[in-house]
């Protein structure tokens, strides 16, 4: 069974750095993307094999350079995983009290970088589903994206239209054979966990490691017959 | 013929110049290209990326500034090696046929194009053609060349186009140096509707080479050796449509190179990778496309010469004359010409696959 490709975005901490992990270990291909060259090419050295990619998914000129590379490394793609995010202000703000360019930075993040990586990658992840292979996006969500949070204004609002975002590129492609998944993985213990909730007990929250292994079992589950090595 | 100036990939008003079966001609709207497609046809387009393929730099023995255009690969996992088409200064404002001569160029000679390095290997019977390999690991190469490079640029394209421009939607591998343009008219809509029609849709990747150089005896050459891949699914899709009475439908001149090629040996298509080598004509049997939608190509060129394979001079010749006289516009963001392969002796009553079904 010949491994899967996937590309994860944000993969330099975090979940994103999890989900690499993980991946890696089930025996899929592994393309990852992340802003600081120093994280990139030392998370690089740490798993052999993972192929790392300096760029900013919020800027459109970084865009089809990261296309290319990873397409190029890959060969081709099979998932998808848009986690790279910002959160906005931090520490958090009210809304009438967040900065128009925090505001404007997480909509960049997280919804036009991902909006615009998916276009980049969608005739890759075509032929990946023609192929008989599956394709899977998923979209790394959050329960702000459900529920009005007060201070979570920016971050929310952002993943809500991800969130949403997904469903129609799902309904639109599925056709196509493209499938897409918005998940919440829970509150973990991230990097980003740190920036919003700096006083919260490390121990109640979630390890990023299983939320990992959740999330690579639903896409495994949704790729179907040719599951990402080993998942199932 | 009137360049295409505007990098648009599917304008509004994009024309369509058709030829059936008989050879006759009608002119549609491009937007109405589905309408020409059968229940039981197979479309196939190249699904290939375009890479960054130009490249400025310097000659280091010389310190000359050069731009290196990739051009040709020996095969598509190969990210070292590429042949190469090298210009002196000045850049794609200036046409390629006025382009100054790089400095004189030797094996063994040091490029340095930006953050990457390379030697040349070889100069291939041509003072401008090289082979060259880049210093460094795969990964290393792409990255600078996805940060450096810049899409082989057009005269007749004022503004600078960007990667964007000349990625097909379906784009997927980045293996092509031009893009497979005649793509451009296939967006995510259009793929419905031809599932709609109950069309089949299947790709090829063929790492498309450059379409000119600038010089007569290079373009005599074109076009170069180009590595491909056929899918599986897309080799069985054939066989399937071959056996149901369906016609192939090539989306460019590439699905028909790659196709032809693979075909070769006893007309099946077999699905992996292959190199196409051959030059497709006048004299080409064509054994497995049926007809083609492409950009409309001048006479001289390699891309027109393969539209020989599909239908008599005599008719092309007047197609040609309607492309003038309608104000078509040529080259990648230009208007386009569907040609079904001319079927000899049609009895003249009985309707034949492939004629048009409406005005």
């Amino acid at each position: 069974m010949a491994a899967c490709r996937v590309a994860v975005t944000g993969g330099t901490s975090g979940l994103g750095l999890a989900l690499a992990g993980e991946l890696l270990a089930r025996g899929a291909q592994v393309a990852f993307v992340a802003r600081g060259r120093e994280r990139v090419e030392r998370v690089a050295r740490e798993h052999p094999g993972a192929h790392g990619i300096v760029g900013d998914v919020s800027q459109k000129d970084d865009i089809y350079p990261i296309a290319v590379q990873i397409l190029g490394a890959l060969g081709g793609l099979d998932v998808l995983i848009n986690n790279a995010s910002d959160l906005g202000p931090a520490p958090l703000a009210l809304l009438g009290d967040t900065d128009c360019e925090d505001f404007e930075r997480a909509l960049a993040t997280n919804v036009l970088g991902p909006f615009r990586l998916t276009k980049a990658l969608l005739g890759a992840l075509a032929a990946s589903a023609r192929e008989g292979s599956g394709a899977v996006v998923l979209n790394v969500s959050s329960d702000a994206a459900v529920n009005a949070y007060p201070l979570w204004g920016a971050y929310g609002a952002s993943k809500a239209a991800l969130r949403h975002m997904s469903g129609i590129w799902n309904a639109e492609l599925e056709a196509e054979g493209i499938q897409f998944l918005s998940i919440d993985p829970g509150d973990m213990d991230t990097p980003m966990h740190v920036l919003a909730v700096p006083d919260a007990d490390p121990a109640q929250l979630k390890k990023p490691e299983l939320a990992a292994q959740e999330l690579v079992a639903a896409v495994s589950k949704l790729l179907g017959t040719r599951s990402i090595a080993g998942a199932v | 013929m009137t360049s295409a100036s505007q990098p648009i990939q599917r304008p509004r008003d994009a024309k369509l110049l058709a030829i059936d079966v008989r050879g006759r001609i009608q002119h549609w709207p491009r937007a109405r290209f589905v309408e020409l497609l059968q229940p039981g046809d197979l479309v196939v387009a190249n699904d290939a990326a375009t890479l960054p393929a130009s490249l400025s730099g310097v000659h280091v023995p010389s310190g000359g500034a050069i731009e290196v255009r990739l051009a040709g690969r020996p095969s598509l996992a190969d990210f070292r090696r590429f042949t190469a088409v090298v210009f002196g200064a000045g850049d794609f404002h200036i046409r390629t046929e006025d382009r100054p001569l790089p400095p004189r160029l030797s094996p063994g000679d040091r490029l340095q194009l930006g953050p990457l390095a390379a030697t040349i290997e070889a100069i291939l019977h041509h003072s401008r053609l090289v082979s060259l390999a880049f210093d460094g690991s795969p990964d290393k190469i792409r990255e600078g060349m996805a940060r450096h490079g810049r899409p082989i640029q057009y005269a007749h394209v004022q503004a600078p186009l960007d990667l964007w421009d000349v990625w097909t939607p379906i784009a997927g591998p980045p293996v092509a140096f031009e893009s497979p343009s005649a793509g451009f008219a296939i967006d995510w809509r259009e793929l419905a509707s031809i599932a709609a029609r109950g069309v089949r849709f299947a790709t090829i990747t063929h790492a498309a080479g450059i379409s000119s150089t600038g010089d007569p005896e290079l373009d005599a050459r074109l076009p170069f050796d180009e590595p491909y891949r056929i899918p599986p699914s897309t080799a069985r899709a054939i066989r399937t449509t071959h056996a149901n009475g369906g016609r192939i439908i090539a989306i460019g001149t590439t699905v028909v190179r790659a196709f032809e090629h693979a075909a070769v040996a006893d007309g099946d298509v077999r699905a992996g990778e292959g190199l196409a080598t051959q030059r497709i004509g006048a004299l080409t049997r064509l054994r497995v496309v049926d007809a083609i939608l492409s950009g409309t190509h001048e006479p001289g060129t390699s891309h027109h010469e393969m539209l020989c394979a599909f239908t008599d001079d005599k008719t092309l010749a007047r197609a040609n004359r309607e492309l003038d006289e309608r104000g078509y516009r040529t080259h990648e963001f230009g208007d386009s010409i569907w040609i079904a392969r001319t079927v000899q002796n049609l009895p003249i009553l009985e309707p034949a696959a492939g004629e048009f079904a409406r005005i």
